[in-house]
């Protein structure tokens, strides 16, 4: 027995403590061994205090009593909110005091959503796409927040920011072209509606599985740190969302790599029917950007100026200190989760009606023009029917244009197109030349 | 030699050092280069040719690495291309591509394929099918790679072999070399090229010193991925195989020989794209075919190898069937004698052989 633990030299058993115990083997390793290096933590360089812990993972004081912090102990983060339910400012200094023509563009955006979704929505019952998810009670972050970026700023949703795109032009036939996957679409057809990209509009191409787009956030906002290119990254993920694993990686290396990137969190009260108060026991994902060191705040969500007071601070404090900022904007879901859900299942139609009419984003705004003398109830009209005629007219066009080709089967799998999978286009092309006719091949613009 | 391994690794050096006495190099004059340093030159010579590459992983920049493949990288390259992670693959792995969607060109570590799985949602629907799903707008230029396959004594958890889940996917490129050359030459080309690739090194190969000509230790050696190699020519028999796994072969063909089978033994490099015609070209030759490989027999390397050379012209030149050469279907087992015994070694693959030769 003695023989073989003199052969067993150190390397060997620390190598496999690594995997069975990786943390605690590593660490005191590491800090014998690295006592004299500039990572170090070296005790002699913290505050020579005896009230002051001298431990590397903790800053805090000493205390004699032994007392937990309950989680019911505080009121929760407070709502920063600029207007009332009515669209009357509660507190002028808080008033971004945006131009006419800017607030005009914001309410514009808000009502086009809206009529865009309504339509879209009624396309998938009446099987014209297979697929859509609706915006409705989130108008005012989207907007919000997308007033107040640069249009250089990357975006990386999760799928319920259709406002932020439209915001930034991308245009209503773009939205129609996606969702019909024809051939005008930039993805070729090959994503499932809603999920929309633009390189143009600096959109990332939204991913289906939970909260990936989180930690890719973090990857691209520290590539933007270290371009040093002035721009910041936004990453919007909802309140369930912020349960995944990624989340909590995505937040701890935003922080420890100090990058410049807004988090922005929709808690919309649901994730498809799970509601917040069995997602979460704490005070919502707001409590937890402290607890990775980032500067954090909670707005109301159906307030577009808090939101967009928040967000532009927010990308000041992100470049400027180069630290990631978490923003949790409240609000209310009022639409199913998607055209294969139905909320009557696990929510009463009264609470629906209640945030549709008592704290929707959309008419606090049109309150606040209203008091501005800048809306009546006839530009209300008229705008609602040209609005309604120019999402009819898009999705008209949308609807006759040619599929993309079927040869699109087969491109962009790599950056160049492998032997086998030109050898398939071939026999595609020759088996369609023979029995063409006995396939639909009229939707389809022809094989290249 | 063998003395200061023992006594360095303990029980633990014993697949190395039986790998070592047996296999013999070529007699080509040139440098002595272990796989690991090999894989440094690699990333070195890389990271000074384009400045957008870097690496980032569990203890890649303090410790050297915790294979001490990065060794002397954090010191030359300091904090901006050389970083240590938390303890996430999740997050480093989605946190590398998302880099690598901004314009870097990120080398990811795991510290052993068998974390990937904590990983693998991030390399095959972050990575893997991004530029597809953007119609070719959004490229991921990443490299994932770390030990992969059965190491010694490490059981079940961490002796998994990742070839064929990575090379099932379309949208990813899946190496898996053998020599210091292979190594040196492929990590350099997956490092260059625009679409995600899967690395997969192996630890027990680390150590071994193998020949290299001065072409391959020049700065701008590369070898092109997709493309297999006739580590021995032979004219009875084709035995297949990837990785670690390619020395073993020639070991049981050193064997075969004083029985006086020829074997011509294919080291694939690179497992997607399967380098299809090299294998069917030898099969064409030899008329008789088994591969090896360290990972389970069910949908395996083999299994592809079998099935394509079915449906291809090669068919029509088998005296025999294919028969494959692979781990045990179980978890690794830690015990020495039974983790010796659950992958090939030369002896089974030298008495497949004589099965499908039909030679006692």
């Amino acid at each position: 027995m003695a023989k073989n633990i003199k052969i067993l030299s150190f390397f060997p058993i620390l190598r496999r403590c690594m995997f069975l115990s990786r943390p605690s083997v590593i660490r005191n390793h590491e800090w014998q061994a690295r006592c004299l290096s500039s990572k170090s933590q070296n005790p002699a360089s913290l505050l020579d205090d005896d009230e002051r812990p001298q431990f590397p993972g903790s800053r805090s004081k000493f205390t004699n009593t032994l007392s937990f912090i309950q989680p019911e102990m505080y009121d929760g983060i407070p709502v920063y909110r600029v207007m009332n339910r009515e669209g009357k400012c509660l507190n002028e200094d808080e008033n971004p005091n945006l131009d006419k023509d800017t607030v005009m563009k914001m309410y514009e955006n808000m009502t086009l959503l809206n009529t865009m979704d309504r339509i879209l929505y009624e396309s998938q019952r009446q099987g014209r796409i297979s697929f859509y998810m609706t915006n409705y009670g989130e108008e005012g972050t989207h907007i919000g927040s997308a007033a107040g970026l640069h249009p250089h700023d990357l975006v990386f949703g999760q799928y319920r920011e259709a406002g932020v795109l439209l915001y930034r032009g991308f245009s209503l036939d773009e939205f129609m072209n996606q969702v019909y996957s024809n051939s005008l679409d930039s993805a070729k057809g090959k994503q499932m509606p809603i999920h929309y990209g633009s390189v143009e509009h600096r959109f990332y191409t939204i991913s289906s599985p939970l909260a990936t787009q989180m930690p890719h956030a973090s990857g691209a906002a520290y590539a933007f740190k270290r371009a040093q290119n002035g721009q910041c990254v936004i990453c919007y993920f909802g309140d369930g969302a912020a349960s995944e694993g990624d989340a909590h990686a995505a937040f701890n290396f935003a922080a420890t790599l100090e990058c410049p990137i807004i988090f922005f969190c929709r808690n919309n009260g649901y994730a498809i029917s799970t509601p917040t108060h069995e997602q979460y026991r704490g005070d919502g994902i707001a409590a937890r950007g402290p607890g990775y060191g980032m500067a954090t705040v909670r707005v109301d969500g159906n307030d577009v100026f808090a939101v967009y007071n928040c967000v532009k601070a927010a990308r000041e404090m992100c470049l400027r200190e180069n630290k990631p900022v978490l923003i949790e904007a409240m609000t209310y879901r009022i639409g199913h989760h998607s055209t294969s859900d139905d909320s009557s299942a696990y929510r009463s139609v009264d609470e629906v009606s209640y945030w549709d009419k008592q704290d929707h984003p959309i008419s606090r705004l049109r309150g606040y023009m209203k008091i501005k003398g800048w809306w009546n109830e006839k530009k209300e009209k008229e705008w609602m029917k040209q609005s309604r005629k120019m999402v009819m007219e898009s999705f008209g066009r949308a609807e006759k244009v040619l599929k993309p080709s079927p040869s699109e089967l087969l491109t962009d799998v790599y950056d160049e197109m492998p032997e086998h999978l030109k050898r398939q286009n071939e026999q595609l092309k020759r088996h369609l030349d023979q029995y063409g006719e006995h396939y639909n091949l009229d939707i389809f613009k022809p094989i290249k | 030699m063998a003395a200061k391994i023992f006594r360095r690794f303990g029980r633990a050096s014993f697949p190395a050092l039986i790998q070592r006495s047996f296999h013999s190099t070529r007699p080509v004059a040139g440098t002595m280069l272990t796989v690991r340093d090999a894989l440094n030159a690699a990333i070195d010579e890389e990271m000074e040719r384009e400045e957008k590459v870097f690496l980032l992983g569990e203890e890649v920049a303090q410790y050297d690495g915790a294979y001490k493949v990065s060794r002397g990288l954090w010191k030359k390259w300091g904090d901006k291309r050389v970083i240590d992670t938390p303890i996430t693959e999740m997050g480093f792995a989605g946190l590398a591509v998302g880099a690598a969607m901004a314009g870097l060109r990120p080398i990811c570590e795991f510290m052993t394929f068998n974390f990937s799985m904590q990983a693998i949602d991030h390399v095959i629907n972050s990575a893997a099918k991004t530029y597809y799903m953007s119609a070719g707008e959004v490229p991921v230029p990443i490299v994932f790679r770390g030990p992969n396959g059965s190491a010694a004594g490490v059981a079940a958890q961490h002796s998994q072999c990742f070839a064929a889940w990575y090379s099932h996917c379309p949208g990813l490129k899946v190496i898996s070399p053998y020599s210091s050359e292979d190594c040196k030459g492929l990590l350099k080309s997956a490092i260059r090229d625009n679409n995600p690739v899967v690395f997969l090194e192996n630890e027990l190969m680390y150590g071994t010193a193998f020949d290299m000509s001065d072409e391959a230790m020049s700065k701008d050696f590369t070898i092109p991925i997709g493309k297999a190699k006739i580590e021995k020519e032979g004219n009875h028999i084709t035995i297949v195989s990837h990785s670690r796994y390619v020395g073993i072969s020639l070991d049981a063909a050193k064997e075969l020989e004083q029985a006086g089978i020829n074997a011509e033994v294919i080291n694939l490099r690179t497992v997607r794209p399967l380098d299809e015609e090299s294998i069917v070209k030898s099969v064409m030759k030899t008329n008789n075919l088994i591969t090896v490989e360290g990972g389970w027999p069910q949908c395996g390397i083999g299994s592809e190898i079998c099935a394509r050379i079915i449906e291809s012209p090669a068919f029509n030149y088998l005296d025999s069937p294919v028969v494959r050469v692979t781990g045990a279907d179980v978890p690794m087992p830690y015990a020495k004698t039974l983790e010796l015994n659950a992958v090939p070694q030369a002896h089974n693959i030298v008495n497949t052989v004589k099965k499908v030769l039909n030679v006692q």
